[in-house]
């Protein structure tokens, strides 16, 4: 018996293959029939209990949907067989092969029928052409009314480009430093062995000013300023500031912590309710 | 002349200018332009016309917007259709010749669309252009797949599959071009 994980792999590489051979009919204009459908459903339906994570199942499904527009092609075939336009290509092909230029044009105009077209001015759209040439006024008349304003180029300040909100006041890197700083000083005022409580550190007067605190402190850990501490039971997360940015890239698999910073969590701090 | 007759004469000379002469890029009208312009008995005001052309060996063809010729169709059909004004004969090789075409560039033209009829209405272009290849010469091939792409005979997809397109459908009788081929001695 074959190992499971040699099975799997055979199973994604026929599926594989079905698809290719499903897209190659539809893009190519092969005959739909070349696909033995019963065959690819057994086969679709020999590995079906071995899928197990999505990407697998997806394969499936996505031989499925081949398989199901090739049918489609083959009913088609089957119609346009039924129809009275229908005739063998092979035999035709052949026909189209042995014929002699002067011949086939011959049948061909007999069942072509071109369209009649003329492109002729008449005197009316000549005369309102003219009407409409003497109406018409010169160009430096009608381009009068869309003056257009006149923008003189200089050097922006960097004041300037602050109000515009293209740079920020700081560096970016300048202002996580000073945020660090902050918060080992927090921590030593405030803190307990070395560490703060998560929301006594960035809970401020308003709640777009919490928001930008918690933003900045998420940089502060992702770039080993400062690490978590999070007590699940208690339900308690607290800061701790690292004396030396350390980087933790390459060395641990990093994990993200979502912390959720709501209006109403920041009001319940403001009342001294989230202990 | 009667009120009546007065009443299509009119019409049919405002049909006539609608349809002789181009007013978009692709030549004919859609059904609801005619009704527009024409009223609501744009159908009949067509039938009047296509008799009096028949003397002309003209004919107003209808292409609808289904692949398939519709036998009754209803008002809405008729909107969406194109209306053109077509030869209702043949032409000969001596005239086909005066208006534009080279016979191989005609046979040329024939063997593509029999060749797309046969395969379901798609063919692969490299596969047109190999059996042109048999009588054309080779630097000719291309150019004119082009040509007839150009002309509106034609269309090709990203994939390069050939398909037949607006001018083939309004100008060639595909069933009675491939009876034709079929009965030939070749």
């Amino acid at each position: 018996m074959q190992p499971k994980k040699e099975r799997i792999k055979i199973g994604r590489e026929k599926l594989q293959r079905i698809i290719e051979v499903c897209r190659s009919v539809e893009d190519r204009s092969l005959d739909p029939f070349l696909i033995d459908v019963d065959e690819v459903i057994g086969t679709v339906r020999e590995y079906f209990p071995e899928w197990k994570i999505p990407e697998d199942l997806c394969l499936d499904a996505e031989t499925i949907h081949r398989l199901a527009s090739v049918i489609k092609l083959q009913s088609e075939w089957v119609k346009h067989r039924s129809t009275s336009l229908y005739t063998d290509p092979f035999l035709l092909e052949e026909k189209l092969r042995r014929i002699e230029t002067e011949e086939m044009v011959e049948t061909f105009l007999k069942a072509w029928h071109p369209i009649v077209e003329l492109e002729q001015i008449s005197l009316h759209s000549l005369a309102e052409a003219i009407r409409y040439w003497e109406s018409l006024l010169p160009l430096k008349e009608r381009w009068k009314g869309f003056p257009t304003a006149e923008v003189e180029t200089s050097l922006a300040t960097r004041e300037e480009l602050i109000r515009q909100r293209i740079l920020r006041d700081k560096a970016f890197s300048e202002e996580l430093e000073n945020f660090w700083q902050e918060l080992k000083n927090q921590v030593e005022m405030k803190g307990e062995n070395g560490k703060i409580r998560y929301w006594d550190f960035v809970g401020a007067e308003t709640y777009e000013e919490t928001v930008q605190r918690a933003f900045m402190t998420s940089f502060l850990v992702t770039y080993g300023y400062a690490t978590l501490e999070i007590h699940p039971l208690e339900e308690e997360i607290f800061i701790k500031p690292y004396g030396k940015p350390t980087t933790k890239v390459g060395k641990k698999q990093l994990v993200s912590i979502p912390i959720a910073v709501s209006a109403e969590d920041w009001m319940k701090w403001k009342r001294g309710e989230l202990e | 002349m009667s009120k009546r007759k007065a009443y299509y004469a009119s019409k049919i000379k405002r049909a006539i200018h609608l349809l002789f002469y181009r007013r978009h890029k692709k030549p004919g009208v859609k059904g609801w332009e005619l009704r527009k312009a024409l009223g609501s008995d744009y159908p009949k005001v067509l039938k009047i016309l296509d008799d009096y052309l028949k003397a002309l060996d003209l004919q107003v063809k209808t292409v609808f917007e289904e692949e398939k010729p519709v036998e009754k169709p209803t008002l809405e059909q008729l909107d969406k259709a194109r209306f053109y004004i077509t030869l209702r004969g043949e032409l000969t090789p001596k005239e086909a010749k005066m208006i534009g075409w080279r016979i191989d560039d005609l046979a040329g033209l024939a063997m593509t669309i029999a060749h797309i009829i046969s395969k379901k209405g798609k063919a692969p272009r490299e596969e047109v252009e190999e059996l042109l290849r048999d009588k054309l010469p080779g630097w000719k091939v291309g150019l004119n797949i082009d040509r007839y792409v150009r002309y509106g005979y034609l269309t090709q997809d990203e994939n390069e599959q050939l398909y037949l397109d607006w001018r083939t459908r309004a100008e060639v009788d595909q069933k009675a071009l491939i009876d034709l081929l079929l009965k030939t001695q070749a």
